[in-house]
C-alpha cells in the first residue's frame, strides 16, 4: 500500500485540484502543497524504515503484487523498491514539493498548473517503483503529457518548440524501449513482462539479441540522461521551462535515464554490457568535457546550469561503464543524488534572480554580493558543491566514480574524464566573479531585494542534504550496498 | 432432382430487419410530421440504434440461410463497432440539423442507418456474394451522405470523388470475385480455400490469375479502408462532407472493410499467405501498403492546416497500423485488430464530434481558429486533447494499449520464424512514423492550450453532443486501463476462423 500511495496520492490530488474553482488561488496552492508532502513524508518513512530493516539484504522490499491488470497480455501491477530506488524515490518526494512550493509566485492558470504538476509527481514515483515493464513504460510515458504542459503554457519565449522538442526526442527514446521490452517478452520461456524474471534469465539470450536489445535500451534511456550526442533537448527544455520545472527535469527526469539502466538494461543484458562498457565510457568522457567545454561559453545562467547537467550526468555514465566495480557503481548513485539536489537547487536560485532582475544574462550583473548578500552566500554553496568542493556531496561521488572506476577501465580515459573536474571548477568560478563580485551596478540593480523567507526554505534542505551527504556518506552508502553488491553479481555473469 | 430449402433461421438477422425497418419509420415520420420536428428525428434514430443494441445482445450465434448468413464472435464484435459508431456520428449531428439541414433530417438518418446495417449484413456474410451486397449497401447511402450539403461546392465534390472511386473500385472487386469463382467455384469462403488449395495443387500455376484476384480485390478492399494507394479520395471526401458523415466514413466504412478483409483474405486465401504455399504472397503485399499508409498519412498530415484533412490522413496512417496486426496472421493478430477498431471508435468519433461542435458555432476547420479553446470551452479542449492523444498512443489511454496489442502480435509472428522476419519492417516504420505522428497531433493542442490570448467562441454542449464526447472519453480512459474484456472478447474473433497458428 505504502508504495501505491506514493503513486495515487499526487493522482487524488490533481482531481481534488481541478475541482476548486480556478479564481481560488491560495487554496489551489495549498492543497497541492498538502498532496506533495503526503508523498513526501511516505517516501521519507520508506527511507528511514528501508534503512534499518531491509538494507540488509538485496531484495524488492514493500512489494506489491504481481497482481493481475491485464491478463490478455500478460500485464501485472507489480511494485517493489530496493537500495537503487529508495534514494531515488526520497529526491523525488522532497524535490516535488519543493517545486511546488517554489511555483507559489505563478499566477497565470493556476489550477491547471497544479494539476499537471501532481500528475507529473504521480508518474515519477511511478517509474521509480514499477517492477513490470508495461507499468513502466506507461508511467515513462504519461510523464511526457504534463511536461509538455508544463514547458508549453508556463514557459519561456520559445517554449512551443522547447516543449515539443522535448516531447518528440523522447516519444523517439521510448519506442526503441518498447520494441525492446516486445522482443523480450516473446523471447522469455514462459513470456512474462516482470522485470525481476527477465533479468534472471536476460544473460542467457543469445549474444545478438541481447546486442540488439541493450542498443535500444542504451538510446532510449540515453535519451533522458541525456546522453552524448542525443542532449539536444536538454538545453532548450531547461532554460524555456519554468523554474520549478527544470529542478524537476534536472533532479528527477535525468536520473530515470541512469536509474533504468541500472535497474534493467546493464543487468539483463551482461554479455552485451560487456563488449560495449569502453564505448559506454568514451560516451561519459565525451559528455564530461563536452558539457563544461560548451558551459564555460554560456552567457546565460540557466543555460550554463542546463549543460553542467550534461557534464554531471557524463560521470555517472563514466562509473556505469565501470560496471564491476562497487565503488563507482556506489559514486553513480551518489552522483544522482548530489547532482539531484546541487542542480535543483542551483536552478531555483537562478529562478530567484530571474524573478527579481527578469534576466539572466551573466554579463549584466556584477557585485551582486555587497547588495544581496544572502542569496550570494547560498549561491556560492552551491556552486562550490557543484564543482566538487570536499565537504560536500558532489566530491564525494565524483571521488568514489574516479576511484572506482581508475581501476577497470582504461586510465587515459578516466585521466581525461578528472580534468572535467578542472573544467567544472572554471565555469562555476568564473559565473561566480561575473555575477557576485566585481563593480555593482547601483543604477540598474539598486532596486534588487534580497531572497525571501519562502525561497530559503526551498533551498534550505537541499543545503543541509548537500553538506551532510558531503561530510558523512556512509548512512547514504550502507543504504544500497547491499542492493550493489547483488547488482555486481548479475552484471559479471 | 430432390431439392431441400435450406434453414432460415430468420432470427438471426433480426437486428439488421428492425433496423432497415425503423430507417423506413424515421423516413416516413419525418413526412408525415412535414419535418417540423427537429430533434425528434434524431431521437428516433438514436433511439433505435439503441434497441437495436439490445436485439443484438439476445440474438445468439448460428447461421442460417443455407451459410450465407453467419453470426459468430467476429460478427457480433464489430456489429457493436458499427451501431457505436452510427449512434456517435447521429448524435454529433444535432447542431447541424438545426443549423444547415432543414428539409432532409429524415433522409440523413435513414442514410446512415441504411448504411449501418449494410455494414451488419457484411460482417455476418460467409458467401462473396452477399459480402458484395453488403459493401455496396454500406457504400451507396455514403454516396449520398458525403453529398449532402447540396449548395456546397465542396460536398458535391466530395460526394462525386467517392462516388466515382468509389463505383470504380465496386467494379475492380467484382471483377476480382469472379476470378475467385473461376478458380474454385464456389462462393462460400470456406470451400473456397478447399477448392482453391486443390486447384492450386492440380495445376500447379494458378498464380498469374490469382495474383490477379488478389490485386483486384484489395483494390477494392483498400478504397473502404483507404489503404494507399487507394487513398487519394479521403482527405478531399472528408473535408467537403459534413464532419459526422466523415466521422462515420472514417469509423465505420473503414471497420466494414476490415471485416470483407478478413473474410476473403484471412479466411477464403489463407493458403497463400505462407511461404510454404505462395504463388502469390498477399501478406507482404499488403505489408507495402500498410507501410505506404503509415509513411504517407503521417508524413502529410503535419503539413495539413484543416483538421478535418489532418484526420483524413491521420486515419489512413491508422489503417496502416490495423494492417499491421492483419498481416501478423496468428491468433493475437487479429485480436488486436479488433481491439485496435474498437478503441480507435471512441477516439476518433470523439475528436471528429468535438471538430463537428466547433464547427457548428465557428463556422471554421481550420487549426489555427482553434487557438486559445482552453481557456473559453475547457472541457471540450481536454476532451479533445484526450482523443488526440490516444490517437498518438500515449498512455494510459487506450490508443497505446490497441498500438501495444498491434505491435505486440507483429513482433510474435516475426520472432516465430525466418519467413516472417519482413514483419519487422513494419514494426520499425509503425513505431518510427508514430513520433511524426505526435507532431501534427499535438498541432490541435498546442493552439488550444498555449495560446495567450482567449478563444472568440465559447462553445455550449447540448444533451446529445455532451453525451457523445462523454462516451468518447469514458471509453478511451476505461478500455486504457482496464482493456481485458474487450481483449477477451476480441480474442474469439480468430475463433471464427479456428485454424490459425499459435
Amino acid at each position: 500500500m505504502l508504495l501505491s500511495s506514493l503513486i495515487f496520492v499526487p493522482l487524488i490530488g490533481m482531481i481534488v485540484v481541478m475541482l476548486i474553482p480556478k479564481d481560488k488561488f491560495s487554496t489551489i496552492r495549498w492543497t497541492s502543497t498538502i498532496f506533495s508532502m503526503i508523498p513526501m513524508f511516505t517516501s521519507f518513512w520508506i527511507t528511514w524504515d528501508y534503512f534499518f530493516n531491509y538494507s540488509g539484504s538485496a531484495a524488492m522490499a514493500y512489494v506489491e503484487g504481481p497482481f493481475k491488470w491485464i491478463p490478455s497480455l500478460n500485464v501485472h501491477y507489480f511494485l517493489g523498491v530496493d537500495g537503487i530506488s529508495v534514494p531515488l524515490l526520497f529526491l523525488t518526494g522532497l524535490l516535488s514539493t519543493i517545486s511546488i512550493v517554489a511555483s507559489f509566485g505563478i499566477n497565470k492558470r493556476v489550477k491547471e498548473y497544479f494539476a499537471f504538476f501532481l500528475l507529473l509527481e504521480a508518474s515519477m514515483m511511478g517509474v521509480f517503483v514499477s517492477l513490470d515493464f508495461f507499468l513502466f513504460y506507461v508511467f515513462w510515458e504519461i510523464m511526457l503529457v504534463p511536461m509538455y504542459f508544463l514547458i508549453g503554457i508556463w514557459g519561456g519565449p520559445r517554449k512551443e518548440y522547447a516543449a515539443i522538442k522535448f516531447f518528440l526526442y523522447t516519444l523517439f527514446g521510448s519506442i526503441f524501449m518498447l520494441v525492446s521490452i516486445l522482443i523480450v517478452y516473446f523471447t522469455s520461456q514462459p513470456h512474462t513482462l516482470n522485470i525481476l524474471t527477465l533479468i534472471k534469465q536476460g544473460s542467457a539470450l543469445p549474444y545478438t539479441l541481447q546486442m540488439v536489445c541493450f542498443i535500444f535500451f542504451f538510446i532510449s534511456f540515453g535519451v533522458k540522461v541525456p546522453i552524448w550526442p542525443l542532449h539536444t533537448w536538454l538545453p532548450d527544455a531547461h532554460v524555456e521551462a519554468p523554474t520549478a520545472v527544470s529542478v524537476i527535469l534536472a533532479g528527477v527526469l535525468l536520473k530515470m535515464g541512469t536509474y533504468a539502466m541500472l535497474r534493467i538494461s546493464w543487468p539483463m543484458f551482461p554479455k552485451a554490457l560487456h563488449s560495449l562498457s569502453f564505448w559506454i565510457a568514451v560516451i561519459g568522457v565525451i559528455a564530461i568535457i563536452y558539457g563544461a567545454l560548451v558551459s564555460m561559453a554560456q552567457k546565460d545562467l540557466k543555460k550554463l546550469v542546463a549543460y553542467s547537467s550534461v557534464s554531471h550526468m557524463g560521470y555517472c555514465m563514466v562509473a556505469l561503464a565501470a560496471y564491476t566495480s562497487a565503488t563507482a557503481i556506489t559514486g553513480c548513485m551518489f552522483q544522482m543524488v548530489s547532482h539531484g539536489l546541487i542542480t535543483g537547487a542551483l536552478f531555483l536560485l537562478v529562478g530567484v534572480l530571474y524573478d527579481r532582475a527578469h534576466t539572466r544574462e551573466i554579463a549584466v550583473f556584477g557585485g551582486l554580493s555587497s547588495k544581496l548578500p544572502v542569496y550570494s552566500g547560498i549561491m556560492l554553496l552551491f556552486s562550490m558543491a557543484a564543482l566538487g568542493l570536499p565537504g560536500m556531496s558532489g566530491f564525494v561521488s565524483e571521488f568514489m566514480i574516479f576511484i572506482g572506476s581508475f581501476g577497470v577501465l582504461n586510465k587515459v580515459l578516466v585521466s581525461i574524464a578528472v580534468l572535467g573536474v578542472v573544467l567544472g571548477a572554471t565555469y562555476m568560478l568564473r559565473m561566480v566573479q561575473k555575477v557576485f563580485l566585481g563593480e555593482f551596478n547601483l543604477e540598474r540593480w539598486g532596486g534588487l531585494t534580497d531572497i525571501n523567507l519562502r525561497e530559503i526554505i526551498t533551498v534550505a534542505p537541499l543545503a543541509v542534504l548537500v553538506i551532510a551527504i558531503g561530510v558523512y556518506p556512509k548512512p547514504l552508502a550502507d543504504l544500497m550496498s547491499a542492493t550493489i553488491q547483488h547488482f555486481i553479481t548479475l552484471v559479471v555473469r | 432432382m430432390n431439392f431441400q430449402l435450406p434453414e432460415i433461421h430468420i432470427s438471426l438477422m433480426l437486428p439488421e430487419l428492425f433496423l432497415f425497418i425503423w430507417a423506413l419509420l424515421i423516413i416516413t415520420f419525418d413526412v408525415v410530421t412535414k419535418r417540423k420536428n427537429e430533434h425528434t428525428v434524431g431521437y428516433l434514430a438514436l433511439l433505435g440504434l439503441l434497441i437495436d443494441g439490445a436485439i443484438l445482445s439476445v440474438t445468439g450465434y448460428g447461421s442460417g440461410f443455407g451459410n450465407m448468413f453467419f453470426n459468430d464472435p467476429m460478427a457480433l464484435f464489430f456489429k457493436v463497432i458499427f451501431l457505436g459508431s452510427a449512434f456517435m456520428a447521429i448524435a454529433s449531428s444535432f447542431g447541424l440539423m438545426h443549423q444547415k439541414i432543414v428539409n432532409h433530417r429524415g433522409e440523413f438518418y435513414a442514410l446512415i442507418l441504411f448504411s449501418t446495417v449494410g455494414m451488419m449484413f457484411l460482417s455476418s456474410s460467409d458467401e462473396l456474394l452477399s459480402l458484395y451486397i453488403g459493401l455496396e449497401l454500406t457504400t451507396i447511402p455514403l454516396f449520398v451522405l458525403a453529398a449532402f450539403f447540396k449548395d456546397d461546392r465542396l460536398s458535391v465534390e466530395a460526394g462525386m470523388k467517392y462516388f466515382v472511386i468509389g463505383a470504380f473500385s465496386s467494379a475492380l472487386m467484382l471483377y476480382g470475385i469472379s476470378f475467385l469463382y473461376g478458380l474454385s467455384g464456389t462462393t462460400d469462403l470456406v470451400q473456397m480455400k478447399i477448392n482453391l488449395a486443390i486447384t492450386h495443387l492440380t495445376f500447379k500455376d494458378i498464380g498469374v490469375i490469382l495474383s490477379l484476384a488478389v490485386l483486384l480485390i484489395l483494390g477494392g478492399i483498400g478504397f473502404k479502408l483507404a489503404l494507399p494507394p487507394f487513398h487519394q479520395w479521403t482527405p478531399d471526401v472528408y473535408e467537403g462532407a459534413p464532419t459526422p458523415v466523415a466521422a462515420f466514413l472514417s469509423v465505420g466504412s473503414k471497420a466494414a472493410g476490415l471485416v470483407a478483409f478478413a473474410k476473403i483474405f484471412i479466411n477464403g486465401l489463407y493458403a497463400f499467405y505462407g511461404a510454404e504455399m505462395a504463388p502469390n504472397d498477399w501478406g507482404r503485399l499488403v505489408g507495402v501498403g500498410a507501410i505506404l499508409a503509415m509513411i504517407i498519412g503521417n508524413v502529410v498530415a503535419i503539413r495539413q492546416t484543416n483538421i478535418k484533412r489532418m484526420l483524413g490522413y491521420s486515419s489512413i496512417a491508422q489503417v496502416g497500423y490495423i494492417m499491421i496486426g492483419m498481416v501478423s496472421m496468428n491468433e493475437f493478430g487479429l485480436t488486436s485488430v479488433g481491439f485496435y477498431m474498437f478503441t480507435y471508435m471512441f477516439a476518433n468519433m470523439g475528436a471528429f464530434a468535438v471538430v463537428a461542435f466547433f464547427e457548428d458555432k465557428s463556422g471554421s476547420c481550420q487549426i489555427s481558429s482553434y487557438r486559445g479553446l482552453s481557456k473559453t470551452s475547457p472541457f471540450l479542449a481536454t476532451s479533445l486533447t484526450m482523443f488526440l492523444l490516444s490517437l498518438a498512443g500515449i498512455p494510459p489511454l487506450a490508443g497505446f494499449v490497441a498500438k501495444y496489442a498491434v505491435f505486440a502480435a507483429a513482433i510474435n509472428m516475426a520472432t516465430s520464424g525466418v519467413a516472417y522476419h519482413w514483419i519487422f519492417w513494419l514494426v520499425g516504420i509503425g513505431l518510427l512514423t508514430s513520433v511524426f505522428a505526435l507532431f501534427y497531433y499535438v498541432n490541435p493542442v498546442k493552439q488550444m492550450f498555449f495560446s495567450k490570448e482567449d478563444s472568440p467562441y465559447k462553445i455550449s454542449l447540448s444533451a446529445p453532443a455532451f453525451t457523445v464526447v462523454l462516451i468518447g472519453l469514458i471509453g478511451i480512459v476505461l478500455f486504457g486501463l482496464y482493456p481485458d474484456p474487450i481483449l477477451q472478447f476480441a480474442s474469439q474473433i480468430s475463433a471464427s476462423f479456428g485454424f490459425l497458428p499459435h
